[in-house]
């Protein structure tokens, strides 16, 4: 349309999906794909409490993430799980899709996996669509360049009975990471350094698409590990635009279209990114030539610092608020300013979470850990079922168990903490997670948030490394 | 819901930023339902020792903080998980209004879903009333209509989504409202299924849903 304003990705994948919008500018926006877990019980206790169905069930998703168990049999079913709350909430979201007959990748479904991994794995995340769950990294899904987010109970209850959500048009950002990543640097370290830079409140109230020749060269999976992370610099959605990389990501997963079908959509899906001269609200630059291996010392994800950096000194910084941030974080954290990062000594390390599980991750760190012994403990979870049996037959299982670390079955497991993979209070992890907030891990638990080759080399030296020496000839 | 107008209460700093929802409810609490009440568990572990005892320091254990409705705090205030129990908790322990320079996007709506009102402030503002709080001041109020704060003989405005606050002013939930267009809904869907077949997934089968497979 010759007289239609230039739109970005966000406003084209927007528009496409307003039913109406209200006097006050409330859009009402049709949901593509809503996915639910074992958290959902609120939601479909306001259902129940108002005796009200589901009208579009096929588009609500259930998928066993956040309470189930990593380790023990999964084919006796939810009513053989020990622990009585976890069984309790794994036969709940089982009797809620069963009610309403919704789909559900359940405990002992083949497909079964974290949320944020399943959706890509399955070809249920598309790009163009409209994605959410009760799960605010649900912005994962953004790299296929759906527009995606999480949202709380009462909402997810709203698209359970109406399959919609009334939103207000946020803010346009973009972030572009222009040139080429050094050796031994992923998406991790990009999504860390755009969060040290802006701050985890730093996009708050807008939509960010990633942009830049930086982006457009990552795999998919790293395109997922840095959408992931956009909700920690307080974005509404991260979004990178569809290309062959989508779609080649897509071809063949069971639930993408097939044969002429897949053309007729990616047809659609490549005309989605942003017109040339369409206008973003703010924009930021990053340099992909400055990103180094980065790890968080404190307790915020934007308290990144690269891993030949020295802690922070509050009584070296200017404003009272932050110095009082940095020295909370410090304390909490076990840490004294001025100290060196790769002077940190860990006693456990994490490996998966929606952020870094996928068959890609876990082959970055297999790469640092391939003949070499881990100095401390560690849990390796797959982001889902088929990522497990994936890396079983390209054998990396054996080089982390070989290495020391424990190889289990695929959830949500020690990044959330729910299924009681914990850490103990006070124990300090390398961890591929996407949190380090105070007791995420566990009460009292310390969490250093890195990319997978970077916790490998913390597993191998025992403290923070940089994990490029550790590549050399690999 | 309640409708929010003005509230004049007893207001508690708490001058940290990036307070995320798993300190305003840890993930171990949020497997009970909601009719067992959050309100205790707010803020538990900076509330509380390891063996439960309440930490003498923490604003929220301050007996001139009894009773407080409101809750003062640096920016990024909710940022984190989009647990709606966070908000939850804080509603139960009689939170009624946070203010902060800043607040995570779906805690927000959490919030306001719940009669709650997030209200963001200038920073230097937040600073001047948390210091002003910690000098021993412990009475404020919020008038959501003028969208304005006053506290020690001042005032501030505040900015909330103009949505929101109508939302709030009358205590009014969303979902009614959309039923209300469920006609539309179902029209728009009508049309999208033959615009992007793709979007619409085929119908879920009756065998028992948690042996789903990946569909050929």
């Amino acid at each position: 349309m010759a007289d239609q304003a230039p739109r970005t990705l966000f406003d084209k994948v927007w528009d496409a999906h307003v039913v109406l919008t209200r006097e006050d500018g409330q859009a009402l926006l049709l949901i593509d794909r809503h996915f639910f877990h074992e958290g959902s019980h609120h939601a479909f206790n306001q259902l129940a409490a108002r005796g009200a169905r589901v009208p579009y069930p096929t588009q609500n998703i259930g998928v066993v993430d956040h309470y189930i168990p990593t380790r023990g049999p999964r084919n006796r079913g939810p009513g053989a799980i020990a622990d009585p709350t976890i069984r309790r909430m794994v036969e709940q979201v089982t009797d809620n899709a069963a009610r309403h007959g919704l789909r559900l990748f359940g405990l002992n479904s083949p497909g079964q996996g974290i949320v944020h991994v399943v959706g890509p794995e399955q070809g249920l995340t598309l790009p163009g669509l409209t994605i959410v769950c009760g799960d605010s990294h649900t912005s994962t899904h953004g790299a296929f360049g759906a527009l995606a987010f999480g949202i709380g109970a009462s909402e997810v209850a709203h698209v359970l009975m109406t399959q919609t959500l009334w939103q207000r048009r946020p803010g346009r950002m973009r972030i572009a990471v222009e040139g080429e990543l050094g050796p031994g640097i992923g998406a991790k370290d990009v999504a860390l350094s755009i969060i040290a830079r802006i701050g985890a409140d730093g996009a708050a109230r807008h939509a960010v698409e990633y942009a830049g020749s930086a982006i457009r060269a990552l795999s998919m999976e790293g395109r997922l590990t840095l959408c992931n992370l956009a909700i920690e610099s307080g974005a509404r959605c991260g979004m990178v635009a569809p290309d062959e990389t989508t779609l080649a990501f897509l071809r063949g997963r069971p639930f993408a279209p097939q044969g002429a079908e897949f053309d007729q959509a990616a047809e659609a899906w490549l005309a989605l990114p942003g017109d040339t001269d369409a206008a973003f609200d703010r924009e930021v630059t990053l340099s992909a030539d400055e990103i180094a291996p980065i790890v968080t010392w404190g307790v915020s994800p934007e308290d990144a610092l690269p891993v030949t950096a020295t802690l922070p000194d509050p009584d070296r910084t200017q404003d009272p608020a932050r110095a009082a941030g940095i020295r909370d974080g410090l304390d909490y954290m076990g840490l004294r300013a001025g100290q060196k990062l790769s002077d940190i000594a860990v006693d456990r390390v994490f490996i998966g979470s929606c952020t870094n599980s996928r068959i890609e991750d876990l082959r970055a760190a297999a790469a640092v850990l391939a003949g070499r012994r881990a100095r401390v403990p560690g849990l390796v979870s797959p982001g889902s079922t088929l990522v497990k049996q994936q890396a079983e037959q390209e054998g990396l299982d054996r080089i982390f168990r070989d290495a020391g670390l424990e190889w289990v079955e695929s959830g949500c497991s020690m990044c959330v903490g729910m299924n009681g993979d914990l850490l103990a209070a006070g124990e300090r992890c390398a961890s591929t997670t996407n949190r380090n907030f105070k007791g995420r891990q566990g009460k009292g638990s310390r969490t250093h948030l890195m990319s997978p080759a970077m916790v490998a080399a913390a597993a191998v030296t025992g403290h923070l490394t940089d994990v490029r020496p550790l590549l050399e000839g690999r | 819901m309640q409708p929010f107008l003005t509230l004049a209460a007893t207001a508690c700093p708490l001058p940290l930023a990036n307070v995320d929802t798993d300190q305003l409810i840890p993930a171990r609490f949020m497997s009970r339902p909601r009719s067992a009440g959050y309100g205790d568990v707010l803020l538990y572990d900076l509330r509380f020792d390891a063996d439960g005892t309440a930490r003498p320091g923490f604003p929220l254990n301050d007996p001139a903080r009894t009773g407080a409705g409101i809750l003062v705090a640096r920016r990024n205030f909710g940022s984190g998980s989009s647990r709606e129990a966070a908000a939850y908790a804080l509603v139960d322990h009689g939170i009624r209004c946070v203010l902060a320079p800043s607040f995570g996007d779906i805690f927000s709506s959490n919030a306001v879903n719940n009669g709650l009102l997030p209200a963001r402030l200038e920073e230097e503002a937040v600073e001047w009333i948390l210091a002003w709080l910690e000098a021993g001041n412990t009475e404020m109020t919020v008038d959501l209509d003028a969208c304005s704060v006053s506290a020690g003989g001042r005032s501030w405005s505040f900015a909330i989504d103009p949505v929101w606050r109508t939302k709030l002013l009358n205590g009014w939930t969303d979902v009614d409202l959309t039923l209300s267009h469920a006609a539309a809904i179902e029209a728009f869907a009508t049309t999208d299924r033959a615009r992007r077949p793709w979007a619409w997934l085929p119908d879920v089968p009756s065998k028992e849903p948690s042996q789903e497979t990946p569909a050929a």
